[in-house]
């Protein structure tokens, strides 16, 4: 007997519609849009503060080492797993880092590689008992985050130590190099005695407008060459008027961004960290089989264990990189404060947790973004730097915070079940 | 003349883009055992869904009278009001509750509240005793056997005072013996007077049991037949719309040289290290050839399967695995893939697919090297395309590669496994009930891949609880009982007395 029903992908075209492409696209840029609504309101509502260049610099340095983490709890989170020791391992590698440069004056460089390789260890430790001893995440990391809070607070012996050298500050609060030299457009107004005035004219960054601009070019590079394969093997493509109208959107917004640190004091070092890890960690969850490997043991072990992944060993991997992370998110806030305090770290694991569900993860596992998680930590923390400016008392912006991580959450799954 | 119980007319229900039924009638008459069957997909489920209030009065077109009166259920609390149970195909039980605790799960003996533990306790025990269960009604549900869960599943539906009770594919799960004595329950109930209706791909089931049969097709109601009328051809015929000649596609068969072996295996439980599961197994396979392991619920087919591929199973494993003659490791699952060798398992819902994630990626999770650079990076491109080849070659139906597999039926969940397995290019397949609970077409052609696989050279190992199935498709069989091989027969000489013979007498080894 042969089935009599046609395959319907036979008869498919190679080109997706009009309508389709932009079903889906709209699901997937939904929070690219969310982020820019919320900046405008905020834009608004602070009567133009928030797109000022030194507030979104601002913007960056705050949420830095937030995001950082946000990328390995993304990998956690679609492994099925949680940790909640992250903050207390960030604020205890910070505490680690002080003593070996204050204290004991190592080199910066030297002191950070010891920094992040503790991160490994710690990781390593928590997920081998989460791998191999089968003890819930939500357990070994509530411990991990008691033990690291306790052993962050005698390290230091209820001090704070600082400060750090110059080289590590530049870490947090230093700009990439303009190599080029400043690239005036408007010339500063001057003042009687002939002298410019401060913040009139506008000179540009150069090295960071040419970054942006090799940014854009390789965004187009990489998607052209995506469609060209594509096409040379007959999948289907999204419409070619889409397919530009996206990347050109998406070039705006980028070269706008870009404008907007140049006409301050050029891109901030921990931008490049962040952007490089980022990528970075898109390509491991979209191209790598590491990546692959912990999507199929996040949907469902036991048939990720059947084809043959090693269950155990990866695990084991989300951890040992989640410490790692969280120990350069603990040099970012050491660097950026100047000093290790006791309370670094404190309630860090919320921030970053919220920041990766509402970048749409799955609680189950299985379903995640490292882009969702990223656009999800700048939508936390514009609403945190707005609603600063705005003059809102921190306990409401608890309240409001909360009540956006539920609603993310719930418009996200109203969203699935209707699709 | 009995008196019609329940009639549903003009029932049509319409999903977004597809409509599941249209125009469907079914009348059941007042004590008797009705059959419904159908392709997967045919909209069974639907129209149950549709009778216990799932989907609500108002979400789809026309009328069900129960007892002469019009009912507009809102929910399953409104079917089961007026007596209408259902039992659903996948176990319905909370598995670390007791007996008792599942029975009145949601319709607890309780005064304000307060349950009332002694009275609840010697219903259920009456429950038991007339669903012919002796078990203390205290034991927890995950200690009892799957037969007796089905068991308990019907205490409970009986619990409810049910004046029509449906079975959705009761015996689905269940080996021959059980489903036997399910099925004899069913006809003691109905001299007791209740009315049921039973769904079920088994057609010797329904045509033992049966009174009348409605066939359903393509969301339509096609004929509803007498006793008298039933013929497994004549079913088969309305379900897939034309005649059938053979349920099992011909092969030739091309045996070649011994590609794999098993020798003395053995397997200790993983809980209880000094029970011993599998006693010394010794079998083979040759190139070419498809090989039968029967067997009932319980015999240690799965077991020994999944023991042998990676030690999923079980401890204190001792024995030898040969691939060409040679010794092999298949220690871990990742090594027994690298001798070559596959296992699709009987479960592909908990152990075969990740359910949230595509046809594409699910194809390719066992064999990711195969489409990534040395350094592990994925090629997207020969990703998609292996995955398109895939869906083409084993017909699996679905809008796209990017069909998330949960949404796909039985049948091609099935393929999906399947192409998964034959995509990390096997030369030995294990194939654990490859057909349990898809349909009658898509059995079909899973026969017709595993003849080409066949023909292909590879060694097919087939577990089934299906006799007839293995009969159909193998060109030898062992059967298996209690960890221990006590039959060997040759495909053309085999019949489903000689291996229930072989169980029945354990010790007996048939000349082959």
């Amino acid at each position: 007997m042969t089935t009599e029903t046609v395959t319907p992908a036979e008869a498919a075209p190679a080109r997706q519609s009009m309508r389709d492409a932009l079903k889906e696209n709209l699901r997937e840029y939904g929070l690219v849009l969310a982020l820019i609504v919320i900046m405008v309101f905020f834009q608004v509502m602070t009567n133009g503060i928030l797109f000022l260049p030194v507030n979104l610099t601002n913007v960056v340095l705050q949420n830095s080492y937030i995001i950082v983490m946000a990328l390995g709890m993304l990998l956690v989170i679609v492994a099925g797993h949680i940790d909640l020791s992250v903050g207390s391992v960030a604020g205890f590698v910070g505490a680690v880092a002080a003593v070996l440069m204050v204290d004991y004056g190592w080199n910066p460089l030297l002191a950070a590689a010891a920094c992040i390789a503790v991160g490994a260890v710690i990781g390593g430790a928590q997920g081998y008992f989460i791998a191999y001893m089968k003890i819930p995440s939500f357990i070994v990391t509530l411990a991990g985050m008691l033990v690291f809070k306790g052993l962050l607070l005698a390290l230091l012996g209820g001090r704070s130590v600082g400060p750090f050298p110059t080289e590590f500050q530049l870490l947090s609060a230093g700009f990439i190099p303009d190599l080029i030299g400043r690239w005036t457009i408007v010339a500063p107004t001057l003042n009687a005695s002939g002298n410019p005035i401060p913040n009139t004219g506008i000179a540009l960054h150069s090295t960071t407008m040419v970054i942006g601009v090799l940014v854009v070019a390789l965004m187009f590079y990489l998607a052209t060459r995506t469609r060209r394969a594509q096409e040379r093997h007959g999948h289907e493509t999204e419409p070619f008027g889409l397919f530009l109208v996206k990347n050109a959107i998406m070039a705006v917004i980028i070269m706008f961004l870009m404008y907007k640190f140049a006409s301050y004091r050029g891109l901030p070092n921990v931008l490049i960290v962040m952007g490089l890890l980022t990528a970075l960690f898109v390509f491991i969850t979209k191209r790598m089989t590491f990546g692959r490997r912990i999507f199929a043991m996040g949907g469902n072990i036991k048939a990720a264990a059947l084809s043959g992944i090693k269950t155990e060993r990866l695990t084991f991997y989300v951890f040992v990189i989640m410490g790692m992370l969280a120990a350069l998110a603990g040099l970012i806030y050491a660097a950026r404060l100047n000093q290790a305090t006791p309370k670094a770290g404190a309630g860090m694991e919320l921030d970053v947790i919220a920041a990766v569900f509402v970048g749409g993860a799955s609680a189950m596992g299985g379903v995640g973004e490292v882009a969702g998680a990223v656009i999800g930590a700048f939508i936390m923390g514009v609403m945190n730097n707005g609603m600063g400016i705005m003059g809102i008392n921190i306990d409401w912006q608890q309240v409001i915070k909360g009540l956006v991580l539920l609603g993310a959450v719930a418009f996200d799954l109203y969203n699935k079940k209707k699709a | 003349m009995a008196k019609t119980i329940l009639e549903m007319r003009g029932i049509t229900k319409t999903f977004p883009g597809v409509k599941a039924l249209q125009d469907v009638n079914l009348s059941v008459q007042e004590g008797e055992i009705h059959a419904i069957v159908g392709e997967n997909g045919a909209g069974k489920s639907t129209l149950m869904k549709v009778l216990s209030g799932v989907y609500p009065h108002g979400s789809y077109e026309g009328e069900i009278h129960f007892d002469g009166q019009e009912c507009r259920f809102n929910g399953i609390h409104d079917s089961e009001r007026v007596g209408i149970v259902i039992i659903h195909q996948e176990l319905a039980l909370v598995p670390l509750l007791s007996i008792t605790e599942n029975i009145f799960l949601g319709n607890e003996q309780a005064k304000f509240g307060v349950i009332d533990w002694h009275s609840a306790r010697s219903r259920a025990k009456k429950l038991l005793a007339r669903v012919g269960l002796s078990e203390n009604p205290d034991t927890l549900i995950t200690n009892i056997g799957v037969g007796k869960q089905q068991l308990v599943e019907i205490a409970k539906a009986l619990s409810k005072e049910v004046r029509l009770l449906i079975l959705d594919e009761p015996t689905a799960s269940l080996s021959e013996k059980d489903s036997q004595a399910l099925l004899d329950l069913l006809l003691e109930f109905k001299r007791q007077g209740m009315t049921a209706i039973l769904i079920s791909h088994k057609l010797n089931e329904v045509k033992k049991v049966a009174d009348r049969v409605t066939v359903i097709r393509d969301g339509r109601t096609i004929e509803t037949m007498d006793r008298d009328d039933v013929s497994e051809d004549r079913i088969i015929t309305s379900m897939v719309g034309r005649t059938m000649d053979d349920r099992y596609p011909t092969r030739t068969p091309k045996i070649g040289e011994t590609i794999f072996e098993v020798k003395d295996w053995v397997v200790h439980h993983p809980l209880h290290p000094d029970r011993q599961i599998i006693k010394g197994i010794n079998l083979s396979v040759r190139k070419g050839e498809v090989v039968g392991i029967a067997g009932l619920m319980g015999a240690g087919r799965t077991e020994f399967a999944m023991s042998v591929f990676g030690r999923s199973y079980g401890t204190k494993v001792s024995g030898e695995v040969l691939l060409h003659g040679k010794p092999a490791d298949t220690t871990t699952v990742e090594k027994a893939v690298a001798a070559g060798l596959a296992y699709a398992t009987e479960d592909r819902k908990t152990y075969g697919l990740n359910l949230i994630d595509h046809i594409k990626h699910n194809v390719t999770i066992a064999n990711l090297p195969g489409v990534s650079s040395k350094a592990g990076v994925i090629d997207d491109m020969s990703e998609l395309k292996v995955a398109k080849d895939f869906r083409k070659r084993t017909n699996i139906r679905s809008s796209s590669v990017y069909q998330v597999t949960g949404n796909l039926s039985g049948g091609n969940q099935q393929k999906v496994v399947l192409s998964k397995w034959l995509f990390s290019n096997p030369d030995v397949l294990i194939l654990d009930e490859p057909t349990r609970g898809i349909d009658v077409g898509a059995k079909y052609e899973i026969y017709t891949i595993i003849n080409k696989l066949a023909d292909e050279g590879k060694g097919i190992l087939v577990i089934s609880s299906e006799m007839p199935e293995l009969l159909g498709i193998c060109d030898r069989i062992y059967v298996l009982n209690e960890g221990r091989i006590v039959g060997e027969l040759a495909g053309h000489e085999a019949s489903q007395e000689k291996i229930m013979r072989a169980i029945v007498r354990g010790e007996e080894k048939a000349a082959s």
